[in-house]
């Protein structure tokens, strides 16, 4: 209760803008890996780089949404922020990050990257105008134009 | 003699400049003169065998040969083979062989004319169904390709009929075999030009009908390349004779040579089996060949042996038990010995072929198809009588006469026998594996053949010891793939030792310009000026200079190219195909000399080695060598110019290492051969009373890397402990009590700080080897990252100690191979599928730089590699798919190369063809590492379950392809090609990368995961499932041999020796009155029977009772006697193919060291195993 509600759906619309065009640079940089533009560790490394940001961020915004008392949009992105925690402690001990470039043509794996950053696009792709509602229903709550007042003014007259 | 094919060396390069520059600059003038070569054409054989280069002998061709010898007979010779011989097979065969345009047009064959005729081994129809029909000449081919057999099996009977001249038939047809082998190299060298051209009467008086055939060939003659179709199918019907011979051997306590068989027979056969038999070495000549007593046979023979190249596998091995047959008055027991009937059909359907040959006729015909030539013969099975009973062959000649009119591959209403013969004679049968517990024959063993459509069947496909697909036809959809639940994969050895390798060099090497790939055997030429990509189906270009043919400086005729006449080639790289000037030959030697290394005292005996074989590492002058010691803290040695003496630095900063001076640590290894040799020989005593027992194994590694990064290289790594210093440094995982446990933990790294430090390397062109000498537990699985993905080789050598004299040999023989074996730096391979296919998984020692391309920063010619083989799309369209591997490497002379290998297979859309065509080593190969794979990334006991459910799903699979009633029955039926499945699985199961129950030492185990992987398939087989022999056999070669041939000493060298039948790994083969060889790779183990006969120890061992030897005992014992000569000699056999010679160890029945060679008996029950009975009880129990 210590922001505003405004406030916070604007951190909220905001984190998850951030994130579509993390996203979007991810799947670029994915595509650049397949058409074989870009060399395994590179694209590793700069995968890599983003996931504790990302992860972080998200789990930030959750403890934000949860300290605003936002109950729903909180429950809506806890399962995002769990799965992301998995996916961070299920490496294996020897495993250089989240995108591995030994493993990563292997398996099928950068298919199944290429697929989780799609979901992942449209998750937030949804919570993105989630989020947008929220902020506009949260402007719009305490009449900020005040017409009511101005009807009981002009009923007034 | 490799395997290789080496028909790709044309003959005519011999005499070619060498000097690349000398011809490039010698031929620029001629260009315009005559259609000269073009500028920097280049040719350069490569150790180019001598022989393929000679004439063929004159006697080899029954025209000049028989009737020469022994003139009279000539009427009465031909007049046998009339009636017993489908009268063309004896005459069409020397006719093939001559080159089209040296024979008179109407001797010329049929199959160098026109439309190119399928030989029987091919199934123009294979790729639809086995049932369909398919053309006349199709079937005509392989009827006379039987015609010799038939005939050769049936006249030893005949011969002792025919008393007053038995020797011409003999003779003409010991000719005629060994024709069939100078044909082959006539085909091989068809440009060569060299043929002599038999006498026409003789030709016509063998067979009218070949002349009637023949008016046809003039028409198109000179149309098309020649083909020599016939060739391939000939061969395989010497090799099928070869298969037949009646293998005395298989009783080898009888002593002595089987009585009935009359010399003459046993000469033709002889002749036949060497014509038909890989001969390695030119020494494989199979017993049953007594010392010719015609000279001129023998020259012939010795001339086949000599040029005979190594043909295909087929007949390769010999029918363990087929004693009987031999006896003139035996029953044969074998389809293709039911001669008299079944040639007369044949011969009358081969008649009316040519006319038929246009329209051919599509009826519902016994399939010709997947035309396993190979196993056909040996595959006849004595052994699967339970599933087809004797009777049948005994109906079979009454029901043949019958068929006659259409013979069986005109009728209509196919015969249940007849049917049956029939998927036996394609390796279509099936076995049922709870009848035959003894499956381990030759006819289950050789892989299967690849088979190809008329258009690319003569073209001749990689040596499948280069490169194996685990289905030699490709399923053309996933969902087939996926119903008949093999996998799909290919292993491959890319950078093999082979011994004649067509070396190109040109300016423009010629590709695909959409998917780059390698102009190969397989493409299509649309016109003389255009190919088609068998790739992407793109149509290319050809340059002009394509058309010139180096071999016989002719144009025109793409077709001779080297690179579209051979799978594997070699081309040397111009400048395009560098990103640098090539690297020179760099080498860094890490030694651990902490006091655990000191103990075990490896580094004296790598010292002494590296120091002998110091100017034999590959590398020229720029050759570079380098050596680091670390123990807690880091140790340099600069050898810098003006140094009487290395110097040593150490540097104890471990934490942030540094390189104490930029220059001088890596030193040229001419210039300063001496202060190498020097430092080589002060090592060991320098660190002799070292007491540090900390290894900064991290810290040694980052300033060898630092060493190396402006070159790239190669890092050979010592280790004898757990690296516990500096950064890397690793805890003890494994726990000791916990070795037999169900579950293995600890197969992953602990760190990532090797994994890291490989992909670095990788980056800077440096691998990483290691040699793994440890006293206790060392993590391999950590350790082992460096060379895991930095394309290096990891030799273990677990409790090694100097004081072990055994393991000090195995040591210095693996290392003087590894200091010795050919080395390719810099480079990459890429794996090229056919569109639709894609590889999905990798396996072996490499990093994975983007989806087709592997960074190896070094390769050895003993590092293997599997691909798993995914979808993208259907194959409908396709008639064949095809993988290509090329290596670009930089070889040890600094000149940048490109290695090619081109495997091309058919597709087919009907399940049982795929469930037949699969190749069981090589589905064992890629199923071992997958399951190397699944174990590492979830656990061992899943690895294990997943290798039971693929034995099962594979058979439930065929269940379902035969239309067998499902439901439990008391039979297991496996198709012949999948037979050894479940063996092979089994010893899977108890091998030490995946046994639970036994102790195992973690270590160890990770290290036999690791060979799983980067072995290569022939290797991996003898890993996995050991070959036992029982020697009883050679000794007494041995003793017969040395009767006959005692006067003349050098013979010896040349003696065959005799093929040894492969035992099951059970305990109910040994025998105590038997000595028995097991080979392991790098271990030979010989068994000694706790009742050997005094004699043949003595003989054998140079010792009088079993009591004298050692409970551990290593190295064959030197005895003047021909016993032990003949063992060494098929142990060097044994050894031909191995990276280096096994050691050998002896153990006595009673002796402590049994159990090493008990617990590789794995078809036999163990505590915590089952045998190979009750696993195939538990498999049969799930197949629904």
């Amino acid at each position: 209760m210590f922001l505003p509600e405004t406030a916070t759906f604007c951190i909220t619309l905001l984190v998850y803008g951030a994130i579509l065009l993390l996203l979007i640079y991810y799947v670029l940089t994915l595509a650049d890996l397949e058409c074989d533009y870009l060399n395994a560790q590179e694209c590793c490394r700069r995968l890599n780089f983003w996931v504790i940001p990302k992860f972080g961020s998200h789990a930030l915004l959750c403890v934000l949404l949860l300290l605003g008392g936002h109950w729903v949009m909180f429950l809506l992105n806890l399962p995002m922020v769990i799965w992301l925690f998995y996916e961070l402690h299920r490496q294996r001990r020897d495993s250089l990050g989240v995108y591995d470039p030994v493993d990563i043509h292997s398996r099928g794996l950068l298919k199944v990257h290429l697929r989780n950053c799609m979901i992942y696009l449209g998750y937030y792709f949804v919570m993105f105008f989630v989020g947008l509602y929220c902020l506009i229903s949260s402007l719009i709550k305490g009449d900020p134009i005040k017409r009511y007042e101005d009807d009981e003014i002009v009923t007034d007259f | 003699m490799s395997t290789y094919n080496p028909n790709f060396v044309p003959p005519a390069h011999a005499p070619m400049p060498l000097n690349g520059n000398n011809f490039v600059n010698g031929v620029q003038g001629s260009v315009q003169q005559q259609p000269g070569p073009p500028p920097g054409q280049q040719y350069i054989p490569q150790k180019q065998p001598q022989q393929f280069q000679q004439p063929p002998p004159a006697a080899a061709f029954p025209g000049a040969g028989a009737p020469g010898n022994v003139p009279p007979p000539q009427q009465f010779n031909s007049g046998i083979t009339n009636q017993f011989l489908p009268p063309t097979s004896g005459a069409a065969t020397p006719l093939q062989q001559l080159p089209p345009s040296t024979l008179p047009p109407h001797l010329r064959p049929p199959a160098a004319n026109g439309p190119p005729l399928t030989n029987g081994s091919n199934g123009a129809s294979s790729a639809n169904s086995s049932r369909t029909a398919s053309p006349r000449p199709v079937g005509a081919a392989p009827q006379y390709a039987q015609g010799p057999i038939a005939a050769a099996l049936n006249n030893p009977p005949l011969a002792s009929g025919l008393r007053p001249s038995p020797q011409p038939t003999h003779q003409s047809l010991a000719n005629l075999t060994s024709n069939l082998e100078n044909l082959n190299l006539n085909t091989t060298r068809a440009n060569g030009g060299t043929s002599i051209l038999p006498q026409p009467q003789t030709q016509q008086q063998y067979a009218p009908t070949v002349t009637q055939k023949d008016g046809r060939g003039v028409a198109s003659a000179q149309t098309g390349p020649p083909q020599f179709n016939d060739a391939n199918s000939l061969l395989a019907a010497s090799g099928v004779a070869a298969a037949l011979v009646p293998n005395a051997m298989a009783t080898p306590f009888s002593g002595q040579k089987p009585p009935n068989l009359a010399p003459n027979p046993a000469k033709m056969f002889g002749s036949a089996s060497m014509a038909g038999r890989p001969t390695p070495a030119g020494q494989r000549i199979p017993y049953g060949v007594p010392p010719p007593t015609n000279p001129e046979q023998q020259s012939q023979q010795n001339n086949n042996l000599q040029n005979a190249p190594p043909p295909p596998r087929v007949g390769a091995v010999w029918p363990p038990s087929l004693p009987n047959v031999a006896a003139p008055g035996a029953q044969p027991m074998m389809p293709p010995a039911q001669q008299t009937p079944q040639t007369y059909p044949y011969s009358q359907v081969y008649q009316p072929g040519p006319q038929q040959q246009p329209p051919p006729p599509q009826s519902a015909v016994q399939p010709p198809p997947p035309g396993m030539f190979g196993t056909q013969p040996t595959g006849a099975p004595l052994q699967y009588q339970a599933q087809a009973p004797p009777q049948a062959y005994g109906q079979h000649p009454q029901q043949a006469p019958q068929t006659a009119p259409g013979g069986p591959y005109g009728t209509t209403a196919p015969l249940n026998v007849a049917q049956q013969g029939f998927s036996r004679l394609w390796g279509q049968d099936t076995i049922d594996l709870m009848q035959n517990r003894h499956i381990l024959t030759p006819a289950t063993l050789p892989p299967p053949k690849v088979v190809l459509h008329n258009q690319f069947h003569e073209s001749i496909n990689c040596s499948p010891s280069i490169m194996r697909c685990t289905l030699t036809k490709i399923p053309e959809s996933n969902s087939l793939l996926q119903k008949s639940r093999l996998p799909l994969g290919i292993v491959i050895h890319p950078f093999r030792d082979v011994n004649s390798l067509p070396v190109i060099q040109c300016i423009n090497i010629v590709r695909c310009r959409l998917c780059r790939t390698y102009i190969n055997p397989f493409v299509y030429f649309v016109d003389s000026k255009m190919w088609k990509c068998n790739l992407c189906y793109r149509v290319n270009e050809l340059p002009d200079d394509f058309q010139f043919d180096p071999a016989t400086k002719t144009y025109g005729d793409v077709t001779r190219r080297p690179e579209v006449r051979s799978s594997t080639i070699e081309f040397i790289a111009p400048s395009e195909y560098m990103l640098r000037p090539p690297q020179p030959a760099m080498y860094l030697f890490l030694f651990d000399v902490s006091i655990i290394a000191q103990q075990s005292g490896y580094l004296e005996a790598a010292c002494a080695v590296l120091n002998r074989h110091l100017d034999e590492m590959p590398g020229d002058a720029r050759t570079q060598v380098g050596f680091i010691c670390f123990d807690s803290f880091v140790h340099f040695y600069s050898m810098a110019e003006g140094l009487n003496q290395p110097h040593e630095m150490t540097l104890l900063d471990i934490e942030d290492p540094f390189l104490p001076r930029p220059d001088s640590l890596l030193v040229n290894l001419k210039e300063c051969k001496e202060l190498v040799r020097d430092l080589l020989k002060q090592l060991p005593k320098r660190f002799a009373h070292t007491h540090d027992p900390g290894s900064a194994l991290g810290a040694a590694l980052q300033v060898a890397f630092k060493l190396m990064q402006a070159s790239g290289g190669r890092i050979t790594v010592f280790q004898s402990c757990l690296p516990n210093k500096g950064p890397g440094a690793l805890e003890p995982r494994e726990d000791p009590n916990n070795r037999s446990a169900k579950d293995v933990a600890h197969l992953n790294p602990a760190t990532d700080f090797y994994k890291r430090f490989a992909l670095e390397c990788s980056g800077y062109q440096i691998a990483c080897d290691l040699f793994l000498m440890n006293q206790q537990y060392s993590d391999m699985a950590t350790i082992s990252g460096i060379s895991k993905h930095s394309g290096g080789c990891v030799h273990h050598f677990p409790l090694y100690q100097k004081t072990k004299p055994h393991m000090v040999e195995s040591f210095r023989s693996c290392f003087k191979r590894y200091l010795t074996r050919k080395i390719g730096f810099e480079a990459v391979m890429r794996i090229r599928c056919t569109r639709g296919l894609q590889v999905h998984t990798f396996h072996g020692n490499f990093f994975v730089r983007s989806t087709d391309l592997l960074s190896l920063p070094n390769v050895n010619p003993d590092a293997g590699y599997g691909m798993q083989i995914s979808y993208e799309e259907s194959l409908t369209d396709a008639k064949t798919i095809c993988f290509q591997a090329a290596l670009l490497y930089t070889n040890s002379e600094g000149e940048r190369r490109i290695r090619v290998h081109t495997v091309c297979l058919p597709v087919t859309a009907s399940l049982p063809e795929v469930m037949h065509s699969a190749d069981t080593e090589a589905i064992i190969g890629l199923l071992s590492k997958m399951a190397v794979d699944r174990s590492v990334a979830s656990n061992l006991s899943d690895a294990r379950d997943a290798f039971i459910n693929a034995t099962i799903d594979v058979y439930n699979a065929f269940k379902i392809a035969q239309n067998l009633p499902s439901g439990q029955s008391g039979q297991l039926i496996a198709p012949r090609s999948l037979a050894l499945l479940p063996l092979y699985i089994l010893a899977l199961l108890k091998h030490p990368a995946f046994r639970v129950g036994t102790s195992t030492r973690l270590d160890d185990r990770v290290y036999a995961m690791d060979c799983m992987k980067t072995l290569p398939l022939d290797q991996l087989m003898k890993y996995v499932y050991p070959e036992l022999y029982k020697i009883d056999a050679l000794i007494y070669h041995a003793r017969n041999s040395n009767i006959s041939s005692n006067q003349d000493d050098d013979e010896d060298e040349d003696e065959p020796l005799p093929e040894l039948p492969r035992l099951q790994l059970s305990a109910e083969h040994l025998d105590s009155r038997s000595i028995f060889l097991m080979d392991c790779g790098t271990l030979i183990m010989i068994y000694v029977g706790l009742n050997v006969p005094p004699d043949v120890l003595e003989a054998v061992l140079g010792i009088s009772s079993t009591a004298e030897l050692g409970d551990y005992v290593y190295g064959l014992p030197n005895v003047v006697s021909n016993e032990n000569d003949v063992l060494k000699r098929f142990i060097l056999r044994l050894n031909y193919d191995k990276p280096y010679s096994a050691l050998v160890q002896i153990i006595r029945d009673t002796s402590t060291a049994k159990g090493q060679f008990t617990e590789r008996l794995t078809d036999d029950r163990s505590e915590s195993s089952l045998s190979y009975y009750e696993f195939l009880q538990h498999i049969r129990a799930q197949v629904k």
